[in-house]
């Protein structure tokens, strides 16, 4: 099996949460270590309010793009249910760090179904290593709700199988365009993310 | 997308670019010298022309569907000059018509189809397995396995269509189109066309010429099935566990090579015609064959009429998505081994079920919360976002079939109703692009046979579904450049409705809506409502100022969320007792503000004015500016 050499991660969400992006610019990280890269989604209707997952997986060579369930070191979770949702796909020392966000459908506004109390909580009940920590509410302190997707990436910056720089030098260069102002604003989300998953675990932020 | 897309003055530097197979597919085409690329937007296949649109040097165009798309690739071939159509898998049924045809004049400039099956139905209709179109049109059939196949295939593609004369298939699947991977790409060759040759013996399909031709065109796949029996592009991998020998194409050859490093493997990436010898070759090498295949069972069945014993779909599930995790048990009981049972951590925790939804302020709210509130109706759908009006709270949709199907099945349900349907009204949904892609035929039916329906002609400016792509109602072409820009009502009118029951409305305005929907359904004839509102997702939408919940006004009646939108949200639910003696459960509802853009649709039914616009003051503001 080619599954240990692999990294799998899934990122996980709702369409319009930015999932897909947070993954393309966790790619470009890996491809820049010198990894062989796959990432695939389904999209389409899934920018309507959907589940959207998108699966990365690198290492010295890729075959299949597919993350199986029981394979994932970390899943990075932009909405507490949707993290639920896709624990199953966490290997036993994997671990699920996760936005606190509870972005609730009109199907369960309806009252046709119930909206979990608290997601982590059944992950942890489970079994499951999580961090959980409210990447809007750091967006929102830091002056920009926009942040969060970098508040997200500085989450998982500390359990990447390369140093926390070479992510967030692609953040940078992404943002470098839109001028100073912007990078050192995604430059302080992307710190207070990893403070946030550091804070949480009682350990110094490496 | 309605912003203007530049074209890229200069492309990509050529090297390694983290691409998907559409993407990939893209860059080959416009290398590959084409001149003409045409589609019409379908998932999974959209983003190869809209990636090729910001390529120069080429003609690219959203064409109205995909059979117009396949014709314009024809023309083009015909003058001797490379050309290029893409469709997702039912786009092919459309232009089949054209396919069968095509395939009996064959090409002259190199001539190349991307089709994109949908395996596992993440957005369409339904599932099918675009590798028949092949044998049904004996035409070649290629199928890369990832981004960098799929680029290259295509090169290999163009200069095997022109030495052969053929239309060439490039069958991709949503795990080749939605894949991103690492691509070494070149650089553009130019391709200067021949010229059109008058031969009206190879382009003019009477009876007479086309009888002439048909032997030719099994000879080809005759001359092609001894190109696939030595193509590089089919690598029989011998592998040292021998028990079980794979044939796989397309990312079943990935999944396979995962699941299982050390077997035999015959890849097919000229998977039609598929070559006989090196199939036995594996079959000689191994204890037992087994065929992977998205999704039908066809090379199993070929293989097995070639008198080659293999197993397959009898250990493999007919549909969906394959995967490595699918391909083991299914070996163990092959091998006689029971698999083990899945790792109960393993096991999906239960969660509610999150649909798509329509956007917050989506102009197709009004249509359906109207629609719910009116009784003894029967309302025909179609494909796109309002497909979604099928689904809770409106529930307003009774069928979907295939694009531009309302019309037809409207009429049908209006000729064939008897007694039991008699006092119902008839009404048939349909969005601007799918009405000019396939629905305008419809209407000229409807007109022409007298039928009694009320078109909804959902005017949104766009492709909502696909991403927001032009059409020729946007005024925008491709590249989002001014286009001529047909007039909705004209082309209604000139389907033969009578100007009096061509009625244009705001679907925000809730009131009006409704009562013009009550006067044209009383109408016995043809009419059509065109509700014009841009997509939220378009430029051409301007958000408003957003509105909240007065607490201490809501009665918890619920009517809002009735409307349907994301944005509404429950914040504490209530048994009451009526006053009939009934006891109801109160919803009391707030706004999330980030989420509203003020289209005022929730306000219209609440009853006690609890529904009013936040303060200027309350505005979310971004202080990083961009």
């Amino acid at each position: 099996m080619n599954q240990d050499t692999i990294t799998n991660i899934l990122v996980c969400g709702i369409g319009g949460q930015g999932v897909m992006t947070a993954t393309e610019i966790l790619a470009e990280a890996a491809i820049a270590e010198g990894h062989d890269v796959k990432k695939t989604e389904v999209a389409g209707m899934a920018q309507r309010g959907g589940v959207v997952t998108s699966h990365l997986r690198f290492g010295r060579k890729v075959l299949s793009p597919q993350i199986e369930p029981g394979t994932v070191q970390v899943l990075l979770g932009f909405e507490g249910a949707e993290a639920l949702r896709w624990s199953h796909y966490l290997r036993a020392e994997g671990i699920a760090l996760v936005n606190n966000a509870r972005l609730v459908p009109p199907v369960v506004e309806l009252g046709l179904f119930e909206y979990p109390e608290d997601p982590a909580g059944q992950m942890r009940a489970a079994g499951r290593r999580v961090v959980s920590f409210d990447a809007m509410s750091i967006a929102h302190d830091l002056g920009e709700i926009r942040l969060g997707n970098t508040v997200m990436l500085g989450a998982i910056a500390d359990y990447l199988p390369f140093a926390p720089d070479v992510l967030l030098a692609c953040i940078v260069k992404r943002f470098a365009r839109k001028g100073e102002n912007v990078v050192d604003a995604n430059r302080r989300a992307f710190a207070a993310g990893r403070e946030a998953v550091a804070k949480q675990l009682g350990t110094a932020s490496a | 997308m309605a912003a203007v897309m530049p074209q890229l003055a200069t492309p990509p530097v050529p090297s390694r670019l983290l691409l998907s197979g559409n993407e990939a597919v893209a860059r080959a085409v416009w290398e590959s010298g084409v001149r003409v690329a045409a589609a019409y937007p379908g998932t999974p296949a959209t983003e190869i022309i809209e990636s090729l649109a910001r390529y120069p040097d080429l003609h690219t165009e959203w064409s109205v569907n995909e059979k117009v798309s396949m014709e314009v690739a024809l023309g083009a071939s015909m003058t001797g000059a490379r050309a290029f159509c893409a469709m997702k898998h039912v786009g092919l049924n459309v232009a089949s018509d054209c396919l069968m045809t095509m395939t009996i004049t064959g090409a002259y400039g190199g001539l190349v189809i991307a089709v994109a099956d949908d395996v596992g139905l993440s957005s369409s209709q339904n599932e099918q397995d675009s590798r028949f179109w092949g044998r049904f049109a004996h035409l070649p059939i290629l199928e890369p396995a990832d981004s960098q196949e799929a680029y290259e295939m295509t090169k290999y593609a163009f200069g095997l269509s022109e030495q052969y004369e053929t239309p060439v298939l490039l069958r991709l699947t949503t795990r080749i189109c939605h894949v991103k991977a690492l691509v070494s790409v070149g650089e553009r060759e130019a391709h200067e066309p021949a010229g059109f040759i008058k031969n009206p013996q190879r382009w003019v399909m009477v009876p007479a010429h086309a009888k002439a031709r048909i032997p030719g065109l099994f000879q080809r796949e005759e001359t092609l099935r001894g190109v696939s029996e030595t193509s590089p592009l089919n690598v029989l991998e011998p592998g040292r566990d021998r028990r079980v020998g794979f044939v796989a194409s397309g990312p079943a050859y990935m999944h396979v090579k995962e699941a299982f490093p050390d077997a035999p493997v015959l890849k097919l990436g000229f998977s039609y015609p598929w070559p006989l010898e090196k199939m036995r070759a594996l079959a000689a090498m191994c204890d037992t064959l087994l065929v992977v295949e998205e999704t039908e069972l066809l090379l199993e069945t070929e293989i097995k009429a070639a008198g080659i014993a293999c197993h397959g779909k009898d250990v493999l599930p007919r549909m969906g998505e394959l995967s490595p995790q699918v391909l083991s048990p299914a070996v163990d009981r092959l091998l006689g081994k029971e698999p083990p049972p899945p790792a109960p951590a393993a096991t999906p925790m239960k969660v509610f079920p999150r649909p798509p939804t329509l956007c917050a302020s989506c102009p197709h709210m009004g249509i359906y919360y109207t629609l719910s509130q009116i009784k003894n109706i029967i309302v025909t759908g179609d494909i796109g976002c309002y497909t979604l009006g099928a689904g809770h709270p409106w529930n307003a949709l009774d069928s979907t079939i295939c694009m531009g199907a309302t019309m037809g099945v409207a009429l049908g349900i209006d000729k064939g109703r008897g007694e039991a349907d008699r006092n119902k009204r008839i009404l048939a949904v349909i969005g601007d692009s799918t009405f000019m892609h396939m629905g305008m035929q419809g209407l000229l039916n409807i007109t022409y046979n007298k039928g009694n329906i009320t078109v909804l002609l959902l005017d949104n400016n766009t492709t909502g579904m696909t991403g927001g792509q032009a059409t020729p109602a946007s005024g925008r072409d491709i590249h989002g450049q001014e286009a001529p820009r047909v007039s909705l009502a004209k082309v209604v009118e000139a389907l033969g409705v009578a100007v009096e029951h061509i009625r244009i409305v705001d679907p925000y305005e809730l009131p009006v809506l409704f009562k013009t929907v009550r006067e044209e359904i009383k109408h016995e004839g043809p009419s059509v409502i065109i509700a014009q509102r841009p997509c939220v997702l378009t430029d051409g939408f301007k958000p408003f100022r957003p509105y909240l919940v007065d607490e201490d006004k809501c009665t918890g009646c619920g009517n809002c969320l009735d409307v349907g939108c994301p944005a509404i949200h429950v914040t504490r639910r209530e048994m009451a007792i009526k006053p009939s003696g009934k006891e109801v459960e109160l919803a009391f509802a707030n706004i999330d503000n980030q989420a509203c853009t003020g289209c005022g649709l929730c306000v219209q039914p609440c009853a006690p004015d609890a529904i009013q616009h936040v303060a200027r003051h309350d505005i979310p503001i971004h202080i990083v500016k961009s």
